[in-house]
């Protein structure tokens, strides 16, 4: 016996813990990428990320309601078109708000998070006046509702298992865009020198507008994964914003790896600790030691070796 | 019965007493032989306190949240409001005065609130506010209604303690809305043990002691109790540790956006509420929350209120109709839409039993007031500002209505200070 469970009881704890862990750690890598690329690559604080993954969760849910009035033979498989018109639409809106926006603000980067708290808020009135202030349901198909059981106490809830999945399939993308291609080369030149890379013959404004497209492409991508387990409503994308940024900034802003690492022990500690006691506490401790951690080592988890 | 505070405020009375001497002079230049020639009280008779009270209107104040996150949740009181004031205009207003608004935006923030508050008492100096739905806004204008003097009709189910002579409370307190629902599932469903859970401020908390308390008195067991910050959308370690607990009863208490993650996450770990394996009792979810939700992941689950759309007597077919013919056939109701429907009628009442608009007068005759027209059925306003009224367990279908299973047989008395639960 383990204080009041019996060594069974506690080895499924530990099992269903760490699912529960892992799912929350796929969560928060989906919605700290995109913004990891963005502040990370360019410096700039985007305060409306959590309004690009809403915009992905009204596409999805769009889709849905089109699928499911026009075509109901499609709609077991409409989420994966969901979710890449979710990623052409926050890409799209990305480019646009580059153009008009973010490229004035290279120089000045505390203003783009003034600049992109104004733009969150004008989407978030902009999505109350097309969509009303009400949050909207967005219907599933079935298989993704289901469970699958292990045993008799541990079962995986499928849509975990699926943002699992998703989570892997975007880091290992974002891996090879960024590392592995001719395109994140440039990237991380325009990151490192500006000026060089401008020398050198990159064209650092196509590279910025793409980036700055890319990372919100992907916020959209993860609001449409996040309809299968939280709320689509004007305000929602408020609830993640906080989560997003300290996953982020305690991975070390510069560093991908350094994100998906933070995200790891942010949400397992966060796991384990919920289960031993309450969730405003775990939580609490959580943000506690998070801020302990940063006063000790405050460049994050990791950073990018760069000469000072 | 002149509030204390008010009786205090010499400046500001004598200064009333002038405008209203001003007023009606200007009414006698106006029209002559004032208000005689009508078959309705003068309004020097009707308005002794400088109201905003005229031979043909009379204006209230509306204060709710249209913009914020609390936009969601208000919007539909706002619509029951307006329509209840179209509705008793349609019949000849109050006292022969047709009623106007002056509506306020609370913008979800507790100074704004209170800010509004005193904005349509002192300036406006509305007759009566129908408003607020947190307990945090309710407390932030609170004092401004016992300054100035004012009358506040407010709608939501709450976690009582508390008592105003400034506040009609339309909806349920605390122990009206738990205590029926926990006794029925222990009686009809044979409930042994509870989970509690909740979203972490005062109403959840609040509602959680009561229901423990209650649970305990009955021989019951609670055997988990847990909070998690608004707006938490990660609910898989507690469903895990409802599966190890494997209780009778979940009572959740999640509120707002929260509810979609929650609901979501508990099917999708494969509980299926349809079983009642545990069952799942609320008193957070109307119908307004099931439509984010998804009729689909919330069946089975049951709720208490004392109102659900789906009510079957004629009151509430008209409410229903005259709703829907206003803001249109896509609308849900909840059960504060209906209790925030009730205020303008209650108002409307005691200001006839007192044939008085003065906010003293309103509050000595509200007491006794009884409403037969009330969608819910009948109500009457107790000598401690709230209503009686039956309580309801209704079971969610997957259209997103509630069917209702039980009511109580008879109305439920008030109770904000339960004692021992406090």
């Amino acid at each position: 016996m383990i204080g009041d469970y019996t060594y069974s009881e506690f080895f499924s704890i530990l099992a269903m813990q760490g699912f529960a862990g892992l799912i929350l750690f796929s969560v928060f890598v989906l919605m700290a990428l995109g913004l990891a690329i963005i502040f990370g690559q360019m410096g700039v604080i985007n305060m409306a990320h959590g309004e690009f993954m809403i915009l992905g969760a009204y596409v999805t849910y769009l889709c849905s309601n089109f699928v499911s009035s026009y075509a109901p033979a499609l709609f077991p498989i409409y989420f994966f078109v969901a979710m890449v018109l979710a990623f052409m639409a926050s890409f799209a809106l990305g480019l646009l708000v580059e153009w008009a926006m973010i490229r004035h603000l290279y120089k000045r980067p505390l203003d783009t998070l003034l600049a992109t708290w104004g733009l969150s808020l004008v989407l978030q009135q902009l999505y109350r006046s097309v969509f009303g202030a009400r949050e909207v349901g967005v219907t599933l198909p079935d298989w993704l509702m289901g469970s699958v059981a292990l045993t008799d106490i541990v079962e995986v809830p499928i849509n975990g298992l699926f943002v699992m999945g998703l989570t892997l399939a975007i880091t290992v993308a974002v891996y090879f865009i960024m590392f592995r291609s001719g395109w994140g080369k440039r990237v991380r030149a325009v990151m490192q020198n500006r000026v060089m890379a401008g020398a050198v013959g990159i064209d650092t404004r196509k590279v910025d507008r793409m980036t700055f497209g890319l990372g919100c492409g992907i916020a959209g991508i993860a609001g449409a994964a996040f309809t299968m387990i939280g709320s689509t409503g004007p305000t929602a994308g408020q609830l993640y914003i906080v989560d997003t940024f300290l996953v982020v900034v305690f991975g070390g802003a510069a560093s991908l790896l350094g994100t998906i690492a933070s995200a790891f022990t942010i949400s397992q500690a966060q796991s384990t600790m919920e289960f031993f006691m309450s969730g405003s506490m775990a939580k609490v401790l959580t943000l506690l030691s998070v801020v302990i951690i940063l006063m000790l080592r405050p460049q994050g988890l990791f950073t990018l070796k760069i000469r000072q | 019965m002149t509030h204390p505070r008010f009786r205090g405020a010499g400046f500001r009375t004598s200064r009333r007493q002038l405008m209203a001497g001003i007023a009606s002079i200007s009414i006698l230049a106006a029209t002559g032989v004032p208000a005689l020639a009508q078959d309705k009280p003068a309004t020097a008779d009707v308005n002794t306190t400088n109201l905003a009270v005229t031979d043909d209107t009379v204006t209230v104040g509306i204060l709710h949240s249209i913009t914020g996150t609390m936009a969601i949740s208000e919007t539909g009181s706002v619509q029951a409001e307006k329509l209840a004031i179209d509705q008793i205009n349609a019949e000849g207003g109050v006292l022969g005065r047709k009623i106007e608004y002056i509506q306020e935006d609370g913008a979800s923030d507790w100074p704004t609130f209170a800010e509004k508050a005193k904005k349509l008492l002192v300036q406006d100096k509305v007759a009566a506010v129908f408003g607020c739905w947190t307990s945090a806004s309710r407390k932030a204008v609170l004092p401004v209604f016992e300054q100035y003097n004012g009358m506040l009709y407010y709608p939501t189910f709450y976690e009582g303690l508390e008592e105003s002579p400034n506040v009609i409370y339309t909806g349920q307190e605390a122990t009206q809305q738990i205590i029926a629902g926990i006794d029925w599932v222990a009686k009809e469903k044979g409930a042994k043990t509870f989970y509690l859970l909740g979203s972490d401020y005062i109403w959840p908390r609040t509602s959680n002691k009561i229901a423990r308390k209650h649970i305990e008195k009955l021989g019951l067991e609670v055997v988990g109790e847990e909070y998690y910050p608004l707006g938490h959308t990660q609910f898989n370690s507690v469903i895990n540790k409802i599966r190890l607990k494997k209780p009778d009863v979940i009572y959740a208490i999640v509120v707002g956006g929260s509810n979609v993650a929650f609901y979501k996450q508990l099917k999708a770990a494969g509980i299926d509420m349809t079983k009642e394996k545990p069952l799942l009792l609320t008193i957070s979810v109307t119908e307004d929350e099931i439509r984010g939700i998804g009729g689909e992941n919330i069946e089975g689950a049951y709720a208490t209120m004392k109102y659900f759309q789906s009510l079957d007597n004629e009151n509430n077919k008209d409410f229903v109709s005259a709703f829907k013919e206003k803001w249109g056939d896509d609308m849900v109701i909840g059960d504060v839409t209906q209790a925030a429907y009730l205020g303008p009628w209650l108002w409307k009442a005691a200001v006839e039993k007192a044939g008085s608009f003065d906010i003293d007068k309103v509050r000595e005759a509200s007491p006794g007031i009884e409403l037969d027209t009330a969608p819910e059925g009948y109500v009457r306003i107790h000598e401690n500002h709230h209503l009686w009224s039956k309580t309801r367990v209704g079971h969610a279908k997957p259209d997103g209505q509630y069917e209702v299973v039980y009511e109580t047989e008879d109305l439920m008395e008030p109770d904000p200070f339960p004692e021992g639960y406090q």
